[in-house]
């Protein structure tokens, strides 16, 4: 029973589950940072491992399959930029209309291209990003905690999960410690001091949506070409809206944000081994208690009754230079 | 003033009219993509959907969900809310369409059980709607990601209930046991015998819908609470101004926009599945948010919009049927197509439009009479 | 010497509104410049122009003797030109110094520009004693200290003219006089001030030179010490023909509306109305005269139930409110029969996409006269806007026509109309004539007269003085959320003008004592 709760599998998929979570609240982190907000993610992350999973299974290259994840990304954010930022729409609308596109275009696509039911085939070798052992891993493995910690938790990861986590202290030093970085959080509170500044607010907001198609296409490419060996129809589930909470739950901060996709991978990882299990003196715990509590702890933050969630002051609002 | 206005018929008509346009040329492109001809899309298209007296019966069908959830989308709207939460909203709806037929259908007639299922299903639907709008009410919580969130709460609650709770004793489906003749909306084939709609479920609810259209027709734009949300929806601060508590307006709104969507439940529900089952929202929530894009919030344009997604559903199947290659997705993409052209593009064509209209009317150089 | 700036023939309209029109203006280098103007005379568009926010129509900017062409912010600060905005433009969750580097980081990562920065600021307090906490949050500093920031932003981007855009509006006296201090410093630096005001007693304790505008235009350019605070104010106002309003004697009847030790404090936590008390009996108008940004809109929509104030009591007829702790709504104080007819009618009093019947009734939706039930009565709603449209002769005649398609005037009218036929005993009124056509003005001076007559208390809240002179009965007039004077309507326009300035002494340094404890 313990074992559930805390072991290294558990521990390990973990990991696997939040790396995915984690690029795309990364993904979203530069993107509301800025002003923009997005309710796309899903969909970039779909279209992502879509584009992911094709070339990688005609090239047989997962890096081409990466590359190719994050262009479809980057297209679809450039989309989103086109409507919020340079014709002011609604952001809202215009991430629902993303979400519906990329669910759309991929299984249509992948029908039309591969004929497996919006399938891609499954990849070739090297199509696929494989888990890498650390070096030593296996010496280290017999000495306790941290040998062990070594070669069953830290080892054994597909090279994406680490550039996941290596993302986050990577952001944190974008974010606070260059000129882009302070530019970015300035224009997503004031865009209006930006302007003033001197700085252009519209060039600033399509960098930071760039940058968010990027990181989603990491999280689609690591779903479809390092989590699995191909494309599946819809096979993001809901993952840009859980990134999407954990990054209301991090308050918008990039240490938070892993913290938080930690915790929601976590509850995923035990979700999955806690099927017909029960807790001693609890009972059976329905796996869908677990599956509902990334949300309902969002909710719960955003009411505001623990700590206070506040965007971004200038998130939602297309910038238009006021008269004075 | 005069500077950048256009005609009323064009900012009506025109800009509305430009936008599908947009969606379905693009449409049309994404189908040259997969290698099929768009005409022959639409000739299939059409014939699916209208040609025939089933595939009039399944457009209209689907045309009942989209009615209601497009006008649970519309009534925020006007509010100036942005209700995300029709899908969950729906979904939860079927409680109470199923707890009204569970414990009448062996006793009432359907006729007796319709009220209480219309009843329990705008109520649980108003009800799962109330807490994302109390929180945007009185803690100032973003409507539009708490009922995103709760979409997903409802999608493991009503696993949950319908695997551990209201579930088929015996069965390992999640599905509650079928409903009895009491619990059993007639087919618009038994109203009306002389019309075919083959095996279409098309049922008694496509009437509730209408009548939900007219109803919201009046609440908005004839009753007090309808001005009060108008008002609220087009300036806050002369709500205020006007004595109107924003708070008690927001979630009246959300409760009755909740309510709409739960009242799908019916026609999925009590009309055509007659039994509870999961997922049988399937997205028809989200369809709301283009219905009342598409219908620009006015009732009589959320049922054209209802009936032409209807079409596309309806189509769409026959179509994925006749050319294996355009899947049902298609829809999807046409939906995604309109959200972003009839929403968030909404006015990428009103610069130029405007230019055309000054430039046509410069040399006349006459002031426009109601402007000045 | 070669001026500093030197504006030629510089246009702009928005639309069908000519902001700036043929400006003309000289700065001399090393002197301080005021520009003094009444609200909407087109003095923050010029200087919006000046700093690259906007792009002038036709017109030329001359930098220190050059030609130059001012597209954006950026090209302005080059030219060594620094803005200090009504609104500052900070960062509120960002630190002192991140709001001094953004912009100016000096490289691609902040380490190197934050160090220079901090020198840069420990150098600038020493220069001018501009002393700021550099790691201190914007959001956490009071406001005299956040304009502090935005000072030294300019100079930090190496500002050698500096605009300040009416600077004193968010400051204590107390924090103004401090501003004053540091302005005279960098003018013995030889650093040039530009200083949009609309305050006399500030144009005349701090510039060299001042330019008057009104309505887009300079229409003069003094020696300040040539000058006389009377001449500013009768050149900022103009020679206008006083309006006269055809008016008999007040028969003022019991107190209608009483006002006592009233609080009022802003979102922000500023107290924007101080323990004001009045009182205004049936049968009078009692205007309330002062510069707008002195109180004058929370109080009125304080007694309007929009606000709540922080203490104090309000009497309509007999009954007392104690509003503070039982507050009433808008349509509680309806209810009361109070009246109100707000100053920005966009903003609060009508809804301009509505068409003109529906905001016929805006605020009185759940009147029973318009209501059948949950239903609205559209039969009556529409009669009594007809009805309304011809009293009023509001234009075009169409209740069914969109708000936003009937001109400033009309607009108003269709406010007024509802206001008054509605027989409030008593009527709170907001800039009536804003933005409204001189015909529209007589005919809704008219209007108020004779309500008045009809025995209804009157307060009137305007930014003309004009107007607060010939209709009110007796004339109120606040500075910095008091009450400072009240004079009867035929005390000299200068009397009142100087009132307004904050120029009675004994009010001003009772001001001053009380801010300072």
């Amino acid at each position: 029973m313990f074992d559930i709760f805390f072991s290294y599998p558990t521990f390990d998929s973990m990991a696997r589950l939040a790396t995915p979570l984690l690029f795309a609240c990364l993904a979203g982190l530069y993107s509301e940072r800025s002003g923009v907000v997005d309710i796309g993610l899903e969909g970039k992350m779909l279209g992502a491992a879509f584009g992911a999973a094709s070339v990688a299974f005609l090239t047989a290259n997962a890096w081409l399959g990466l590359l190719a994840g994050i262009v479809v990304a980057v297209s679809l954010s450039l989309l989103h930029g086109f409507a919020s930022i340079t014709n002011r729409g609604n952001q809202i609308v215009s991430g629902v209309a993303i979400n519906f596109l990329a669910a759309g275009l991929t299984a249509l696509l992948g029908q039309a291209w591969f004929g497996q039911g919006g399938r891609t085939p499954s990849l070739p070798a090297g199509g696929r990003f494989l888990e890498i052992t650390l070096p030593f891993a296996e010496e280290m493995a017999s000495v306790p905690f941290i040998g062990r910690f070594y070669a069953e938790f830290l080892s054994g990861h597909s090279i994406l999960v680490y550039g996941a986590f290596l993302a986050v202290p990577l952001t944190w030093w974008v974010l606070f410690r260059t000129r882009f970085g302070l530019r970015l959080r300035a224009v997503g509170e004031s865009p209006a001091a930006v302007d003033t500044a001197g700085i252009s607010v519209t060039f600033l907001r399509y960098r930071a949506v760039i940058i968010c198609g990027i990181l989603c296409g990491f999280a689609g490419a690591y779903l479809a070409i390092a989590q699995s060996s191909g494309f599946i129809k819809d096979m993001t589930a809901g993952k840009g809206f859980i990134a999407l909470a954990a990054l209301i739950f991090a308050k918008w901060k990039p240490v938070n944000a892993m913290l938080a996709c930690l915790l929601f991978g976590y509850l995923d990882a035990v979700a999955i081994r806690m099927q017909g299990q029960s807790i001693p003196g609890i009972g059976e715990v329905p796996v869908q208690v677990f599956q509902a509590l990334p949300y309902v702890l969002t909710v719960i933050l955003l009411a505001g009754f623990i700590g206070k969630a506040i965007p971004p002051k200038a998130s939602g609002i297309p910038y238009l230079k006021e008269r004075t | 003033m005069s500077a950048g206005q256009l005609p009323r018929w064009a900012d009506l008509g025109l800009i509305p009219l430009l936008n599908l346009t947009a969606a379905f040329l693009v449409s049309g492109l994404v189908v040259l993509i997969i290698g099929e001809n768009p005409i022959e899309v639409v000739q299939i298209l059409l014939w699916g959907s209208l040609g025939f007296g089933e595939g009039i019966g399944f457009t209209l069908f689907y045309a009942t969900n989209f009615i209601f959830t497009g006008l649970a989308v519309a009534v925020a709207f006007h509010a100036g809310l942005f209700n995300i939460g029709g899908e969950g909203q729906a979904y939860v709806g079927g409680l109470g369409v199923a707890a009204a037929c569970l414990l009448l259908d062996r006793i009432v007639p359907w006729w007796v059980t319709l009220p209480f299922v219309i009843l329990g299903s705008a109520a649980a639907g108003a009800a799962w709607a109330f807490i994302p709008a109390w929180l945007q009410a009185k803690r100032g919580s973003h409507v539009v990601i708490t009922t995103i969130m709760f979409n997903f709460i409802a999608a493991s609650m009503m696993v949950y209930l319908l695997v551990n709770v209201i579930g088929k004793e015996g069965s390992m489906q999640p599905e509650t046991r079928t409903f009895e003749d009491g619990g059993r909306l007639p087919m618009l084939n038994d109203i009306f015998p002389f019309f075919d709609f083959g095996t279409a479920p098309v049922n008694l609810s496509l009437l509730l819908a209408l009548l939900s259209a007219f109803g919201v027709w009046l609440l908005i734009w004839r009753t007090r609470l309808g001005y009060a949300i108008r008002t609220l929806g087009a300036n806050a601060t002369a709500a205020v101004y006007a004595g109107i508590s924003p708070a008690r307006i927001i979630i009246i709104t959300m409760m009755i926009s909740g309510g709409l969507a739960g009242m799908m439940a019916i026609n999925e529900i009590m009309g055509s599945q007659h039994r509870l089952l999961i997922e049988f929202v399937s997205g028809y929530g989200f369809v709301g948010i283009a219905v009342a894009l598409m219908g620009r919030g006015h009732p009589v344009g959320i049922v054209l919009a209802a009936i032409l997604f209807g079409m596309l559903y309806q189509g769409g199947a026959e179509l994925a049927f006749e050319i294996p290659a355009v899947t049902r997705d298609m829809i999807l993409v046409i939906q995604g197509l309109v959200i972003l052209f009839a929403g968030a593009l909404e006015y990428m064509f009103r610069p130029t439009l405007v230019r055309i209209f000054t430039f046509a009317r410069t040399p006349a150089s006459s002031v426009p009479a109601a402007a000045k | 010497m070669t001026p500093a700036i030197e504006l030629r023939k510089i246009n702009k309209s928005f639309g069908a509104v000519h902001a700036n029109k043929n400006i003309d203006l000289v700065v001399g280098k090393g002197s301080i410049h005021g520009i003094i103007g009444e609200n909407g005379a087109g003095k923050s568009t010029l200087m919006s122009i000046l700093y690259g926010f906007y792009n002038a129509d036709s017109g030329d900017i001359l930098v220190d003797g050059k030609v130059v062409s001012i597209t954006d912010s950026k090209t302005a600060i080059s030219l060594g030109i620094g803005m200090v905005h009504q609104h500052f433009m900070l960062v509120d969750t960002f630190s002192v110094l991140e709001n001094i580097i953004l912009g100016a980081e000096d490289g691609t990562f902040l380490s190197g520009g934050s160090d220079k920065a901090r020198k840069e600021l420990a150098r600038l307090d020493a220069d001018y004693g501009l002393k700021v906490d550099p790691d201190a949050l914007i959001e956490n500093l009071p406001v005299g200290l956040q304009q502090r920031v935005e000072i030294l932003k300019a100079l930090y981007r190496g500002a050698e003219v500096l605009i300040l855009d009416e600077p004193t509006g968010v400051l204590t006296p107390a924090e103004a006089d401090h501003l004053f201090r540091i302005l005279e410093v960098l003018k013995s630096q030889g650093k040039t001030v530009l200083l949009i005001t609309h305050k006399l007693r500030e144009i005349m304790a701090i510039t060299d030179t001042v330019s008057v505008m009104r309505r887009g235009e300079i229409v003069a350019t003094r020696k300040t010490s040539e000058t006389s605070m009377e001449e500013l104010a009768e050149l900022m106002v103009g020679r206008r023909v006083l309006l006269t309003v055809d008016k008999g004697n007040a028969a003022p009847g019991a107190p209608v509306l009483k006002v006592e030790n009233l609080t009022v404090t802003d979102a922000r936590g500023v107290t924007v109305v101080k323990n004001v008390s009045f009182e205004v009996r049936a049968g009078e108008i009692v205007g309330i005269a002062g510069v707008s940004g002195n109180g004058q809109s929370e109080l009125l929509e304080t007694l309007a139930g929009i606000r709540r104030p922080k203490s104090g009591t309000v009497t309509i007829g007999s009954e007392v409110l104690d509003l503070a702790h039982h507050p009433v709504d808008a349509a509680g104080m309806r209810a009361k029969s109070v009246g109100h007819v707000p100053e920005d009618r966009h903003r609060m009093g009508l809804v301009t996409s509505f068409a003109e019947y529906e905001n016929a009734i805006l605020g009185y939706q759940d009147d029973p006269a318009y209501a059948k039930g949950p239903f609205l009565n559209l039969a009556a709603i529409k009669e009594t806007a007809k009805g309304e449209i011809a009293k009023y002769d509001i234009r075009p005649p169409n209740p069914m026509l969109k708000t936003a398609n009937f001109s400033g005037g009309n607009q108003q009218k269709i406010v007024l109309a509802r206001e008054i036929e509605r027989d409030p005993s008593v009527l709170l009124i907001g800039q009536p004539t804003r933005g409204v056509d001189i015909g529209a003005i007589e005919f809704i001076h008219k209007r108020i007269v004779e309500l008045r007559d009809a025995g209804k208390a009157i307060l009137l809240v305007s930014v003309e003085l004009d107007e607060i002179r010939s209709l009110s009965d007796r004339v109120l007039v606040m500075f910095d959320g008091r009450i400072v004077g009240e004079r009867l309507p035929s005390a000299g326009e200068g009397e009142i003008g100087l009132l307004m300035a904050g120029v009675d002494d004994a009010s001003a340094a009772a001001s001053r004592q009380g801010d300072a404890a």
